[in-house]
């Protein structure tokens, strides 16, 4: 299973969920994401997204103003 | 110093025309050439497809001879990349050449991928091109009333076009007396109705005002074209009568197949130069790159400028002398007489102001200054 960094700092837009659910998409069942935002919303929003589709969220943790949230596509 | 571009777009002309005003000695004196290579002899104004969808503007608006737009001294060859050999510094093209570079720049842009959801081609309209946007007229044109979807994958070029296309929808329903007799709806893939928290914020109560309704985290899955419904990723559905989709987008299938997924080339968030051992002497421009920012003529304007400054600097004094910053400015067509813009970068979100009348007669005259651009005049 692949890991795959998805490096959203600085983005307004799309944003960095929308960066995920485009990773998502071309990621495999199995695969973790690892998302770098520097907008604190992420840490909540990402999840949210993430759960409501119904993969799983890995964790999530905040270095240096870097909100770091991984995440497993399930399905 | 031979520089190849590929691509004749927004971002590869620009380029082009600002370098060779830059380098007009050195292409003079044959110190340095530009060769151009794309796939097609026009050049064509991509965010026109928005008005000829409606009906406000005619396709042979949106178009330019490529060649009438460059600065003498400029090679241009209408002839595309079908591979890249970055480890051999050339590329081969469709008519069997080889040609070879010093600095190479990927300025080939992206596809709307109507094919990437089951059902979304035969049952949605699109306007990503100019046979989309005339096919979509022409079945605006022969509605007779309903519930209109919008609907949006990712990533998509133009983040403002989900907002542009359904307020001009409304307008145009408007305009034609059926404001009683189609019920606009709006699916987006993030919990707001745009990425810019600013935008959304002005947005949805528009949204609200004009009786507009919305779904918010509704990613397409699939469309069941028989009962006229779209589902989503998240279990949800929307029943259409008419459904407008912007599609999912991906890089130029060369591109693709030189190893990059989906077609979009990993790139310096700062220099632009492509990721990697072969990166030194390749630079990505607009779509092309996977940088998380928006798919917009404007990203490709602002990094063409940053390239062509730093290619000039190399020529003359062997080192780059600017940074890319994440500029990005983009106009947002808030129906068919008003507008307004966001303009943002890596650090600064922006803030957009009430739309007015002004912003859209200004909007209307770039429509025509559009082409001062590309000629990297303005």
């Amino acid at each position: 299973m692949a890991k795959k960094v998805i490096d959203a700092r600085g983005s307004f837009c799309p944003g960095p969920l929308m960066e995920l659910i485009a990773g998502v998409k071309a990621a495999d069942v199995g695969d973790e994401l690892e998302v770098l935002s520097t907008d604190k919303g992420s840490a909540t929003d990402i999840p949210e997204w993430v759960k409501k589709v119904g993969h799983e969220v890995v964790g999530t943790k905040e270095e240096n103003g870097v909100w770091h949230v991984f995440i497993r596509k399930a399905k | 110093m031979k520089i190849l571009i590929v691509g004749g777009g927004m971002g590869g002309t620009i380029l082009a025309n600002n370098l060779a005003r830059r380098l007009h000695g050195e292409l003079k004196s044959g110190k340095a050439r530009i060769v151009m290579l794309s796939a097609s002899d026009r050049h064509m104004y991509q965010p026109g497809l928005l008005y000829v969808a409606v009906g406000r503007m005619t396709p042979d608006e949106l178009y330019r001879d490529q060649a009438s737009l460059l600065e003498p001294g400029i090679e241009f060859h209408v002839d595309p990349v079908t591979e890249f050999h970055f480890a051999k510094n050339h590329v081969t093209t469709q008519s069997g050449k080889t040609c070879d570079y010093d600095v190479l720049v990927i300025a080939t842009g992206s596809r709307a991928m109507m094919t990437s959801i089951p059902g979304l081609a035969e049952n949605a309209e699109t306007f990503y091109t100019e046979e989309t946007a005339v096919k979509m007229f022409k079945a605006l044109r022969s509605f007779e009333g309903g519930r209109v979807v919008v609907t949006v994958g990712v990533p998509h070029k133009c983040p403002m076009a989900p907002l542009e296309i359904t307020f001009m929808l409304h307008d145009y329903f408007k305009d034609r007396g059926m404001g009683d007799k189609v019920q606009i709806h709006y699916t987006y893939p993030i919990g707001r109705v745009h990425s810019l928290e600013n935008v959304a914020k002005w947005a949805a109560p528009e949204f609200d005002r004009l009786g507009i309704t919305y779904e918010t985290l509704f990613n397409m899955k699939e469309v069941d074209g028989a009962n006229k419904v779209l589902k989503s990723e998240e279990g949800s559905e929307a029943k259409y009568d008419l459904l407008i989709a912007i599609p999912a987008h991906k890089g130029m299938e060369v591109v693709e197949k030189a190893g990059f997924q989906n077609g979009w080339v990993p790139t310096n968030r700062t220099n632009l130069h492509m990721d990697g051992e072969h990166g030194k002497n390749v630079l990505v421009l607009g779509d092309t790159t996977n940088l998380p920012i928006s798919k917009a003529g404007s990203t490709a304007h602002f990094e063409a400028e940053v390239v062509a400054e730093n290619l000039a600097a190399v020529v003359k004094m062997g080192v780059p002398v600017r940074d890319y910053d994440g500029k990005v400015f983009c106009f947002i067509q808030a129906g068919k007489e008003r507008a307004t813009y966001a303009s943002f970068n890596y650090t600064t979100p922006p803030s957009p102001q009430p739309p007015t009348r002004a912003v859209h007669w200004f909007k209307t005259a770039y429509n025509k200054l559009y082409w001062a651009s590309a000629r990297g005049l303005l």
